[in-house]
């Protein structure tokens, strides 16, 4: 299965729905989105990683590339995830301290500390 | 003798394929199906870590990926032919860790530390042939009938 992207916005934040599989085939799809909406003036962005049935660490390279992106705005990148294949790779590389991580959008959303 | 052996030119598109071949190999040979997800993420981990020495050394050459069904183990063996890429890894992380500025090398090491976190039985080696990661799973040798 290919990545599918799809961005909306609610409030001052931007979610992005992601799905499919993040590898080192599908994961520039995803920088190049995320940097894209970074240049075009959105730094508070929510990544829902719901349907997203794969994750390696060239997709948690990339999330960490965009959290750098939007903190020199101070800006803010969440997530979204209950899927614990997915949780279990944030736990074991430590990534679990660096990104807040949401069961739901609307609680991301919410979200402002 | 190897159960499946598959080489794929060196491109990040043949990974998925990697992933999904030792996921069924594995599957066959009585690996737990709770233990799949890990065995799907560590071979991709090590088949993008190949993809991206092969690319970043200009080699054309395959990467190869060995399946082995033992017993009471399965085992995944997979090769780069980048000379002294196994070495310069297993020599570990913080001479590497404080020059890894570039996006490539970061992933490199992050793609280590996944494979280290997920798999108890790992190996780092390096010849003159290239690098190569060899990992393995406890299997039940429960038959699986047709």
């Amino acid at each position: 299965m290919d990545l599918s992207l799809s961005t909306r916005t609610v409030g001052d934040r931007t979610v992005v729905e992601v799905g499919g599989e993040i590898d080192v085939y599908t994961a520039p799809k995803l920088r190049e989105q995320l940097v894209e909406l970074v240049n075009d003036g959105s730094y508070h962005l929510v990544v829902d990683m719901e349907r997203v049935d794969f994750l390696d660490s060239t997709g948690l390279g990339v999330l960490v590339g965009g959290l750098k992106r939007v903190r020199a705005h101070e800006g803010s990148l969440r997530l979204v995830c209950n899927q614990e294949r997915i949780l279990k790779i944030f736990r074991i590389t430590g990534l679990t301290k660096v990104f807040p991580i949401h069961t739901s959008v609307d609680e991301a959303v919410a979200a402002t500390d | 003798m190897a159960t499946v052996e598959l080489r794929f030119s060196a491109l990040p598109e043949h990974v998925r394929t990697a992933r999904l071949v030792a996921a069924a190999v594995a599957r066959r040979a009585g690996v737990d199906e709770a233990v799949l997800d890990e065995v799907r993420l560590a071979v991709g981990e090590a088949c993008s870590r190949a993809v991206g020495l092969h690319e970043s050394h200009g080699l054309s050459a395959p990467v190869r990926v060995v399946l082995i069904e033992d017993e009471k183990k399965f085992s995944i063996e997979v090769g780069d032919e980048v000379t002294g890429s196994g070495a310069a890894a297993a020599a570990g992380g913080e001479e590497s860790a404080g020059a890894g500025e570039s996006d490539a090398e970061g992933e490199d090491e992050m793609g280590l530390a996944v494979i280290s976190g997920l798999v108890d039985d790992v190996e780092v080696t390096s010849g003159e042939g290239g690098g190569r990661i060899r990992m393995s799973w406890p299997a039940h040798a429960a038959p699986i009938l047709p």
